[in-house]
């Protein structure tokens, strides 16, 4: 009955390879990471950057430029000496993602000598995760080695033997015959001192696959590893322990399944992530529809305690009243009900900021944990000071590398540890100012998988220099090196004698118009706004003054001046995976009149901003602006009708900040690794989503 | 590293003559009861309670230091972390600030007056000056009405005629810049505005119904730099923070000099911070646009070199200064009136505080929003209204104390009435006193029948 649910997931293995492939191409860059978990290692190579082979699925190969290698070329770091483990497995999971065509699998067993057999019987396989990613034993350094040391066919014991020396006696096997002998994991209980670890894949030809029965039990082991919070991984466990009936099929599965496992990485369950055992029971209800949450998984899945660390947790749903209630006792900063709320919206944080303010304010030297410089940040997006997607994102990164530079290790912590914690408290205080974002997310990602990856040995100010370089390094390949490209490319698309149509605010598109004058190009620029921002007015101001020629109306104008409109350029807040555009509200209009009339809409959006979400509508995630603003009309005070009605139940007012545009309303995506159209958003959803 | 790196200095004061009959040697201002505690007791118990517990206290005076220090020592000793500083008399607050800004190495130092009686949180007064990034950030309240509710009593009338020292002070249209300041003595007929500011911001806005709460946060470079270069400077309020509102536009002191050494300095010590930002700020101008997008102001805001702030108090907050005697009695009827929540008394329910040691003789009423204090005895057929009554005051029988003062070891023969004064520590009501809006400083005996009415008694 197990082997069934491996089989669903199998079933369409393309979107899982999709992302796993091209970044598998790459050579794997060793890492030295100083509590490595296997999540993160996996991580770190799903987002390695595509370098040029391995560019096959975007038509137009992006050019590289800094911020494609000057970043995760950090990572190459000489690993330090009890690392080594965790940098074979890497090595191993490069191997074998890359290797996957072959249907090559590879078994790395592992044996913990001391631990008492009795524990090992239950919790081994769960276990595993905990112990692969902390220990040592793993001291062999190549893939062949590996197979090869599995090869034996004899016994546990010699197993055993072979994995404990270290990857020395087993170099001695020949890797012609990779097929493993795990009939260990059943005999395991009654024999002392021995047990089996199941580090990385099962390494399984099909051609080879003759000795089926004993690769079963490997076939079968892995997958408790995968799914190892879940019922399906005591099945399988028992299963390992029942006979063998595996086939090479299933050994695929498995390290299908075994790859998605390491790519893992999205905000989800994270209360999974604790200890195995508990959440085993726990979840044990929920694996009734496998074959759907498999899907999910590859998406929703984290992995490790630390996978919690580098990601946001999952959005609040502000409907849901316990959940509210919580949130509220641990605020740094009272929340009030907002009145009024619309129905469709009432899962995503209220609009609060009038009343927040001065609360935060009249709080200043009570909010211990927050450094001033976070603060100050904090209070300026609240004040709407700081806003739009690179300036938020700039702002936030420069305040965290404040916050390291006076950051010191307080007595009997771990400098990365703690120092996690401090910045997770940060957020959340910035959280509570305004919702991230995405940028914001994907930047935090960033900065605390570079914590996580700061080896143990490396002295605190050592680490805090580094850490602060990261985020420079960041700050200037991922957003400022990133726009100048995005300039560049995008400047070819404009002509002379174009009208250029453009909405709102954006700095990359403000720095597009400004460039294409500067080289002299002859083109005319209709500026649409919308209320209540009027963000385009600063636009207008500023192109004005550098000498464009410049149209601007509102945005109820749009499809009387679309057909002036030789191209539109769009700023993005995000792009997610599936190609849709997130962005500040009215973009979709934008796009969708542009797409009527024939327009090629361009929006542009540093890669940085990827999100491997995938969204239809721009319900389920948006954010909520001031409700008040809307009803004042700028210059007619005489006009405003709706004075005095805001009390009145009947009237909700709505003012949502961003909205999603379908990719079928995009013609281009200009990114700082070149132009893609639309439709391959889903291919480099994968490719980039991480920094 | 200081609590978000901001330093307090409380300016304590010393022996301030305007408040003469009141304080003398051995009661320097910042020991003036009020509501039988010590005034400065309201500005440490409201740093207190936002967590600012290091706190340097400036003192005028060798002996007012040793006073002050004294009685924190013994307030405070295991709550807060106090440096008592003495400074020469007669320095003025600028010269206070002078003689000790050599200890100050936060980023930002909050200067309060050690007057100063209010429940605005300093805290909002920082954050507002740290959003801002401004060089210096006032609170501004709204001015008392002096005398007020004094619902019918004698003086009321009077003291509405007196002339109120009026705050001139120009606002920006959204209320966040301090663009012009003067007091009420300097406002004759004219108000002199500067064309360049007014010219920069379009339109402002000039009130008199705000008073500069003496609570300030300053960027101490550049409070240092002032404090350096004009060694002529002796008050904050008259002249640097008139110095700094002046110099708002750079380009109006290119002679000058001083204020472009000011902004070097700042940008040294931030330059590391913005290096990043302003480099974007070259390539990304807009994103770092203030939020108005039309109005002239954020058009000139980049000329600015440097920001003044205000943070204007709610109306509900509570805010005064002790200082006049005016004020004195105001406060203190205040404190245990109106903004009873600053004394940090519970009352009874009769809505008044009166010890459990004191003692009350027969028909004797004391009214709501009175104090009387430990080991105080009254006589019989007593009437105390709206008072402060002091520790172990012996006082006789048919005595009328309204609206007034009394510290502490005063004795009061019988047959007195009080009304809307002042009476300092150890002194000595002789039988039939009649005082009406009186001072009377310490130590002093009045003797017995004589009657008084606006008169300030102390002895020579």
């Amino acid at each position: 009955m197990d082997p069934r649910r491996p089989n669903r997931t199998v079933s369409d293995p393309k979107v899982r390879q999709v992302g796993f492939v091209t970044p598998a191409a790459t050579t794997p860059p060793p890492r030295s990471v100083s509590d490595a978990l296997v999540s993160s290692s996996s991580a770190a190579a799903a987002s390695s950057p595509p370098t040029g082979t391995s560019l096959s699925p975007v038509m137009i190969p992006p050019p590289r430029h800094g911020a494609s290698d000057g970043l995760p070329a950090r990572g190459t770091v000489p690993l330090a000496v009890p690392n080594s483990g965790s940098l074979l497995r890497r090595d191993n999971l490069q191997i074998l993602v890359g290797a996957h065509d072959h249907n090559e699998t590879e078994v790395v067993l592992g044996t913990p000598p001391m631990t008492s057999p009795s524990s090992r019987i239950h919790d081994g396989v769960s276990e595993f995760s905990d112990n692969a990613s902390m220990s040592p034993w793993y001291g062999r350094s190549d893939p062949d080695k590996l197979a090869s040391s599995l090869a034996g066919r004899n016994s546990e014991l010699m197993m055993s033997k072979s994995v404990g020396a270290g990857g020395g006696s087993g170099g001695g096997h020949t890797p012609k015959s990779p097929l493993t002998t795990a009939s260990v994991v059943k005999t395991l209980p009654g024999i002392s001192g021995t047990s089996i670890f199941i580090l990385n894949n099962l390494h399984l030809s099909e051609k080879q696959g003759g000795a089926l029965g004993i690769q079963n039990d490997l076939a079968e082991a892995p997958m408790p590893l995968k799914e190892k919070t879940t019922k399906a991984e005591r099945r399988a466990l028992q299963e390992a322990q029942r006979a063998a009936k595996a086939a090479a099929k299933e050994a695929g599965e498995a390290l299908i399944h075994f790859l998605e496992f390491y790519r893992g990485g999205v905000p989800a369950n994270t209360q999974q992530a604790k200890s195995v055992k508990p959440s085993q029971k726990k979840d044990a209800p929920q694996v009734t529809a496998p074959s759907v949450s498999s899907e999910k998984k590859i998406v929703d899945r984290p992995i490790e305690k630390d996978r919690k660390k580098d990601v946001p947790p999952p959005r609040m749903q502000f409907d849901d009243k316990h959940k509210v209630e919580k949130v509220k006792r641990r605020a740094m900063v009272n929340q009030f009900e907002a009145k009024n709320r619309v129905e469709l919206f009432r899962h995503l944080p209220q609009y609060i900021h009038g009343t927040q303010l001065p609360d935060l304010e009249a709080k200043f030297f009570q909010l211990d944990a927050v450094h001033p410089s976070v603060y100050k940040v904090g209070l300026h997006y609240l004040s709407g000071k700081i806003s739009g997607g690179n300036a938020r994102c700039i702002a936030m990164l420069l305040a965290f590398k404040e916050a390291i530079n006076d950051y010191s290790t307080p007595p009997e912590k771990a400098f990365g540890r703690d120092l996690t914690t401090k910045i997770s408290s940060y957020i959340s205080f910035l959280i509570e100012c305004r919702p991230l974002s995405i940028s914001m997310g994907n930047a935090i990602k960033f900065l605390k998988h570079r914590i996580a990856k700061l080896p143990l040995a490396m002295s605190e100010s050592d680490a805090k220099l580094s850490l602060q370089s990261d985020i420079d390094r960041f700050i200037n390949e991922k957003i400022e090196i990133a726009d100048k490209v995005i300039v560049r490319h995008a400047v070819a698309k404009i002509r002379d004698g174009d009208v250029l149509l453009t909405y709102g605010l954006s700095s990359v598109v403000e720095m597009i118009l400004v460039y294409a004058h500067e080289l002299g190009k002859d083109f005319r620029v209709v500026i649409v706004d919308s209320r209540p921002k009027l963000e385009g007015q600063v636009l207008l101001r500023r192109l004005i003054a550098k000498g464009l020629n410049c149209t601007y109306t509102h945005i109820n104008a749009i499809s009387y001046i679309m057909h002036e409109a030789k191209r539109v350029f769009l700023g993005a807040a995000s792009v997610l995976s599936n190609g849709t555009v997130y962005s500040r509200v009215g973009t979709a209009c934008v796009a969708m009149v542009a797409k009527a009339f024939n327009v090629p809409v361009l929006v542009c959006c540093e890669a940085y901003k990827f999100h491997e979400r995938v969204q239809l509508d721009s319900i389920c995630f948006n954010e909520l602006g001031d409700p008040d603003v809307i009803l004042k009309v700028p210059g007619h005070v005489a006009s405003n009708y709706l004075e005095g009605c805001v009390d009145n139940d009947n009237l909700q007012l709505l003012n949502l900040n961003y909205d999603a545009t379908p990719s079928d309303y995009v013609s281009m995506i200009i990114t700082d690794y070149g132009m893609v159209s639309c439709t391959l958003m889903l291919f480099y959803g994968y490719v980039f989503p991480y920094c | 590293m200081t609590r978000m790196d901001f330093e307090v200095v409380v300016l304590a004061g010393g022996a301030s003559s305007n408040l003469s009959p009141l304080v003398s040697q051995e009661l320097p201002k910042a020991l003036l009861p009020v509501a039988n505690r010590p005034v400065l007791s309201y500005v440490l118990e409201l740093l207190e309670g936002s967590n600012l517990k290091d706190l340097i206290v400036v003192v005028e005076g060798e002996d007012a230091a040793q006073l002050v220090g004294g009685w924190i020592s013994g307030a405070y000793a295991d709550r807060l972390h106090v440096e008592v500083a003495a400074v020469p008399e007669g320095v003025g607050t600028a010269g206070a600030l002078r003689s000790i800004s050599s200890y100050l190495t936060a980023n930002d130092v909050l200067i309060v007056s050690g007057d100063l009686v209010t429940d605005v949180p300093p805290g909002a007064i920082a954050a507002t000056h740290r959003r801002h990034g401004a060089v210096v950030t006032t609170l501004l309240c709204s001015s008392p009405v002096s005398g007020p509710s004094d619902s019918g009593t004698s003086g009321g009338k009077e003291k509405a005629k007196k002339p109120v020292r009026h705050n001139i002070i120009g606002l920006d249209p959204t209320r966040q810049y301090l663009l012009h300041m003067a007091t009420g003595a300097e406002v004759e007929k004219d108000i002199r505005l500067q064309k360049r500011i007014l010219q920069a911001v379009g339109q402002m806005e000039i009130r008199a119904d705000l008073m500069d709460a003496h609570l300030y946060a300053f960027k101490r470079t550049v409070l240092q730099d002032i404090l350096d270069q004009k060694d002529k400077f002796q008050s904050i309020r008259q002249d640097i923070l008139p110095y700094l509102i002046r110099t708002q536009l750079s380009s109006e002191v290119s002679g000058n000099g001083l204020v472009s050494s000011e902004s070097g300095s700042n940008k040294s010590a931030v330059q590391d911070e913005l290096r990043w930002l302003s480099q974007h700020r070259e390539i990304a101008p807009s994103t770092f646009q203030d939020s108005q997008p039309l109005s002239l102001k954020s058009q000139r805001d980049d000329q600015r070199s440097h920001k003044c702030c205000v943070y204007i108090a709610n109306e509900s907050k509570y805010c005064a200064r002790l200082n006049s005697i005016q004020a004195f009695s105001d406060i203190n009827r205040d404190v245990i009136g109106e903004a009873s929540h600053l004394s940090g008394y519970s009352f009874s329910a009769q809505n008044n505080i009166i010890h459990p040691s004191a003692e009350l003789g027969s028909k004797t009423t004391v009214g709501p929003q009175c104090m009387l204090a430990e080991g105080s005895k009254l006589g019989d057929k007593c009437s105390v209204k709206r008072s402060v009554i002091g520790r172990h005051c012996r006082i006789g029988s048919n005595v009328k104390i309204v609206n007034s003062v009394v510290m502490n070891h005063v004795t009061i023969d019988d047959g007195c009435s009080i009304q809307g004064s002042v009476i300092c520590s150890n002194v000595q009501l002789q039988e039939r006193v009649v005082l009406k809006d009186c001072q009377v400083g310490a130590g002093y005996i009045v003797t017995s029948g004589s009657e008084h009415k606006s008169e300030s008694l102390a002895r020579k």
